[in-house]
This record gives C-alpha cells, sequence and structure tokens, in this order.
C-alpha cells in the first residue's frame, strides 16, 4: 500500500518544487520562463502554507497563501509588462542582452 | 484513497514543474505550469481547504497564465534562442550551467534533511466540524477581521501594478518605433 | 455498490447524456427560431417538422474530411477543441436540476439531482468557465493563421473581460443567499410572498436584483461568444475566427462546447435568479419540468437576441464590458450590501 502522506511529506513536496522553481530561475535564458519558473517557487511556498494549515487547523496558513497569489499575480502582470517594455527596445528575450549596466 | 491521489496529484506537479524548467518552447511551459497549477489544486482539496482550490484555478490558471499566453504569443516565442548553439533539453551546457544546477540539488539536498530533522507529524483526521472550520465563512470572517489591513493594503498594491504594467507597456508615443528609425 | 451510489452514478451518466442531447436539440432549435424569425420555415424536410435535422448534421460532420494546416502545432491543435468541450461539460457538473428524489421510494434516502455537490459551487463553476478561455487561445495560436490568431486573441480578451462583471453578479446573488452552494441558493428562493396580502409573487431573486439578472445574463452572452458579442466569429470579417481551420469533428467539438456553455450558463442563471427547479401546481420531485422550461425560456431568449440585435463592433464591446457593465455590476454590489446589512438579512 502506498504509504499515507504526513506532514513532512507535504513539506519534502513543498522542498523540491522549490528548488526546481530556484534550478529554473538560474538555469534559463529567457525572461518568460524564470518568471514561470519564480510562479513555480511561489506555489510550493503556497502549499507550504496550506499543508501547515491543515495540521494546525486553522485558516490563516490558507488566508496568507491567498495573498501570496494576489501578491503573485500583481508581480506577474508588472513583471511582464517590463518584458514586452524591453523586448521593444532589443528584440531579444534572453536576460544575457541586457548586460550594459555590466562592467 | 486519499494517499493514492496524493501520490498521483504529486507525481504530475514534479514532473510538470520539471518540464516547465526544462522545456524549450515556452508556450508549452506554460501550458505544463497549468497543468501543474491543477494538480496543486487537487492537493489544496486533499488537505481540506477547497476554497484555496478553487481561487487557485480561478487566480492562477484562469487569469496569471492567461495573462502569460497572451505576452507569448504576442512577442511570437518560439523556441529559446541560445546564441548560435543549439542544445537539446536538459543539456546543461558549461559554466554557469553546471554551477546553477549543482547548486540547485544541493538546495533540494539540503531543504529535505532539515525537514527530517522534525518529527514525524501526522494530520489529525478531520473531525467533524472541519467543513465548517475551513468553510468560506470562517475564511471570510478571520480575512476580513484580524487581516483587514493586509487585505486593503492588497488592494492599493493590486491597483498600483495594474496602472504600473498599462504604463510599462504603453508605446511611448514620442519616441519612433523601430520601424520608424 | 450500495443503491445510493449506483443511483448517483445513473445521475451523472443521465446528466452528460441530457447534455449531449441538448446540443443536438440546440441546433435544430436555433434554425427554427432562427427561420421563424425571419419569415421563413427553416429546416422542414429531414423528419417530421424537421426534427430529425440534428442527425443529419451530425452524420455530415463526421463525414467530413478532418483537415489541419501543415504548419500548425499539432498536439496544440488537437488539445484546443478537447478542452473547450471538457471546460463545458465540467462547468455542468455541480449545477442542480432539481430537488433531492428517491425515485418514487425505490431509494431508501433521497440522492440530489446534480453530479457533484461541493459546497463552494458557484466558484466552481467560475473557476470552470475561465478554463474555457484556453481551448479558444490555443486554438487560435494553434492555427497558425492570421484570422485564428486575431479571432483567438480577441476572444479570449472579450471573455477574460466580461468574466469580471460575470463574478461580480454571483457575489450579489451569494450575498442575499449567505451560501455558495447552488443548490441552497435554489432552496433559498421557495415560498413566495403576498404583495398586497393577495398576489403570490415567487421569492425569486430576479425580483430582488433586476440589475444583477441582466448583468449576468449580458456577461453571459459574451462569455459564450454568442451575438450580439460574437464579433470574434464575425462571419463577415474573420472568416470564423479561432475555430476558422477546423473541420469535422474538432469542428463540432467546437459547435459543441459553445452551444453547451448556452445551457450552462442558462441554467446557473434560472438557479440563482428564476428559483430553480420551484414552481407552482407541480409536486416537488416533478420540480425538473420547471427547471427545463425555464432554462429553455432562457435559452430560446439567447436565440432570440441572436438573430435579432446587430453585433457589437469590437471596441465598442470591450468598451462595454469594462466602462458600463463592470461599473454597474460594482454599483449592484454595494447597493445589495448596503441593503442586506440595513435590512438584517
Amino acid at each position: 500500500m502506498l504509504p499515507e502522506p504526513t506532514l513532512n511529506t507535504y513539506l519534502a513536496l513543498s522542498a523540491v518544487l522549490f528548488s526546481i522553481g530556484t534550478a529554473g530561475v538560474f538555469l534559463r535564458r529567457n525572461l518568460i520562463t524564470i518568471l514561470l519558473s519564480v510562479e513555480v517557487m511561489l506555489n510550493a511556498v503556497n502549499l507550504t502554507f496550506v499543508a501547515v494549515d491543515r495540521f494546525l487547523g486553522t485558516v490563516d496558513g490558507q488566508i496568507i497563501a491567498f495573498f501570496v497569489m494576489t501578491v503573485a499575480a500583481a508581480e506577474a502582470a508588472v513583471g511582464l509588462a517590463i518584458i514586452i517594455a524591453l523586448f521593444r527596445h532589443r528584440e531579444s528575450l534572453s536576460p544575457d542582452a541586457f548586460t550594459s549596466l555590466k562592467w | 484513497m486519499d494517499a493514492l491521489f496524493f501520490w498521483i496529484f504529486a507525481a504530475v506537479m514534479v514532473v510538470a514543474s520539471l518540464l516547465v524548467v526544462g522545456q524549450r518552447n515556452p508556450m508549452y511551459s506554460v501550458l505544463l505550469l497549468i497543468v501543474s497549477f491543477a494538480a496543486l489544486s487537487g492537493l489544496y482539496v486533499l488537505l481540506n481547504a477547497p476554497f484555496m482550490a478553487v481561487v487557485q484555478i480561478i487566480i492562477y490558471a484562469g487569469a496569471i497564465m492567461v495573462l502569460f499566453l497572451f505576452v507569448v504569443m504576442l512577442l511570437n516565442v518560439r523556441t529559446e534562442e541560445d546564441g548560435a548553439e543549439t542544445r537539446r533539453p536538459f543539456d546543461i551546457g558549461p559554466g554557469p550551467r553546471r554551477f546553477g544546477a549543482v547548486l540547485a540539488v544541493v538546495l533540494a539536498v539540503q531543504l529535505i534533511w532539515a525537514l527530517r530533522r522534525i518529527a514525524e507529524a501526522p494530520f489529525a483526521p478531520a473531525g467533524p466540524d472541519a467543513a465548517a472550520q475551513t468553510s468560506v465563512y470562517a475564511i471570510g470572517l478571520r480575512l476580513f477581521r484580524e487581516y483587514a489591513f493586509a487585505f486593503e493594503a492588497t488592494s492599493v498594491l493590486i491597483l498600483v501594478a495594474m496602472v504600473g504594467a498599462v504604463i510599462l507597456a504603453r508605446r511611448d508615443p514620442h519616441l519612433p518605433t523601430r520601424k520608424e528609425q | 455498490m450500495s443503491a445510493t451510489l449506483i443511483a448517483q452514478l445513473v445521475v451523472i451518466g443521465f446528466t452528460f447524456f441530457m447534455l449531449l442531447n441538448s446540443a443536438a436539440v440546440l441546433v435544430l432549435m436555433e434554425r427554427k427560431v432562427a427561420a421563424f424569425i425571419q419569415q421563413r420555415l427553416g429546416p422542414y424536410r429531414v423528419g417530421p417538422w424537421g426534427a430529425m435535422q440534428p442527425l443529419a448534421d451530425i452524420i455530415k460532420l463526421m463525414m467530413k474530411e478532418e483537415l489541419r494546416p501543415k504548419s500548425a502545432d499539432t498536439f496544440l491543435f488537437y488539445l484546443a477543441p478537447i478542452l473547450c468541450a471538457t471546460a463545458a461539460f465540467a462547468a455542468f457538473a455541480v449545477v442542480p436540476f432539481g430537488a433531492d428524489t428517491t425515485f418514487f421510494g425505490l431509494l431508501d434516502e433521497p440522492v440530489k439531482l446534480m453530479a457533484a455537490d461541493v459546497n463552494v459551487g458557484l466558484l466552481v463553476i467560475f473557476a470552470i468557465t475561465s478554463m474555457g478561455v484556453y481551448g479558444i487561445v490555443l486554438a487560435g495560436w494553434a492555427s497558425n493563421s492570421k484570422y485564428s490568431l486575431l479571432g483567438g486573441l480577441r476572444s479570449s480578451a472579450q471573455m477574460i473581460s466580461y468574466e469580471l462583471s460575470y463574478g461580480l453578479s454571483l457575489a450579489a446573488v451569494i450575498m442575499l443567499a449567505g451560501t455558495l452552494s447552488l443548490r441552497e441558493v435554489v432552496d433559498a428562493q421557495a415560498g413566495y410572498w403576498h404583495l398586497f396580502g393577495v398576489l403570490p409573487i415567487p421569492k425569486w431573486y430576479v425580483f430582488l436584483q433586476p440589475l444583477g439578472f441582466f448583468i449576468f445574463m449580458t456577461a453571459g452572452v459574451a462569455e459564450t461568444n454568442r451575438a450580439p458579442f460574437d464579433f470574434p466569429e464575425a462571419e463577415q470579417e474573420l472568416v470564423a475566427g479561432y475555430h476558422t481551420e477546423y473541420s469535422s469533428m474538432t469542428f463540432a467539438l467546437f459547435f459543441m462546447a459553445e452551444y453547451i456553455n448556452m445551457v450552462t450558463v442558462s441554467a446557473v442563471a434560472v438557479n440563482l435568479f428564476l428559483g430553480g427547479w420551484h414552481g407552482p401546481f407541480l409536486p416537488e420531485y416533478l420540480g425538473w419540468m420547471w427547471f427545463l422550461l425555464k432554462v429553455f425560456a432562457l435559452l430560446f431568449f439567447y436565440i432570440w437576441m441572436r438573430w435579432t440585435l446587430p453585433r457589437y463592433r469590437y471596441d465598442h464591446l470591450m468598451e462595454f464590458g469594462w466602462k458600463w457593465l463592470l461599473p454597474a455590476a460594482t454599483l449592484n454590489l454595494l447597493v445589495t450590501a448596503g441593503v442586506v446589512i440595513w435590512m438584517g438579512w
């Protein structure tokens, strides 16, 4: 039989997802995919909040996760607007094209 | 039965997230992320949080991802351009890529090691009033009483983000576009 | 396998089956109603009064050649109609269509006449309707043709704009009913008021929320891409919008998805505003007849609007959605909130 998921299982799953998201931010050379990886990380965190919420029996975690979701929405909107503005200048979506501030 | 659903959803989520990060075509990345969100929504239902599950679909899968999809379509992003080199998926190239991958694995290992140090914490079985405790009514009460300030601040945040996004993405009418230059 | 479980599965299967049939019935109904509005007869050769016409249509659609543009993205091209149709069917899963019934005493306990009774039912409908946008966006993108892309983008932008007013008018009803479950919203509308002590008026929310009903129906029509908001599919402008490149069964899936979305919006409107399955003269367990009657009245209204009103131009459509409907929905919500608090409901 499959092992019953405990809080530790959920936290481990969240940790794995978080590191997948981090890997995406480090390894991908496409601005949109980097933003998507940030969303993966935020979702991992949401999962942690809701799992601990279930363990403790409150609803505070769900409310915090709700706020995280809202902030993620705002951040995605602004991030995508920035990407569009950047794309208009350089016609490229690679972060390596925007290195003029590097010495 | 719940355990089976958990492992299915967890597997789907991990595989979808791995593919989001490793996929070449950004359109497929966005769609795979939507799959991942659907699996996460299922996990929320298993965690006795139906409101969060539905809100996840409405906000993340229904609105944010549509925004991503629009941007991907408008910018006509086909596949990732990586300079002149062609890369197979999951091909970790030299230098910074290897380092980044190693860092990510180290992070995962560290997090899991840290989490194994806490005591085994099984969930208490859902009591008879569990549905009422995590119902929309209960969430609403907490949200508008203890978290009222955060709620109002979030609405200001969303307003600022909306205005900012519109201004940032607008073509400056004074600057010539690339075609006119 | 207890009897209740079997009964529940039968209800689920029956709902799915009836949805498929309703798509077919709507095909005929649309053509006949359109014909009568245009003072002609419509299909009358195939079967009595053209009743077998949907069968002929389905056979025709199945026999057509399945085409796919060469440069279309294969996976997404075939995924898009599947997504559309799935979202359309899934949204009906939480819509109740009758009171709890024991099937004339065959069962021990009453079984609900709906596929799934979730206590966040209204939000589920909203969520699944949002997923329907993806089918259209992907259809437009995957076809790799300019008409499709434009149609898909316009259509999905329209749908997400009108979702806001849709949700706000839902929120006003939730405030009145105090619950998110559709069954309980319907049950809150049972009974009658007695105006002037004599005139019985059913306690439907359409009388408490006339503006809300109007906003809901308008947003619903816009959500399902029907006239007068069907610019993205306008034949005169965009060939056929996002389903230009589709033929045969994939087109049939889009077609069916549109009709089933219509049925879902009408069914939800009936449950939220028109009292669901409550009606005079019939016993409670035959309430589904009233439900059907009301849903078909709303569907007739849908079809009537399509063949009477001219189409909105796209920028007018978006302006209407953002500048008129959304403030009206917000106003409706605020006034409802004020009245609920003041009257202490």
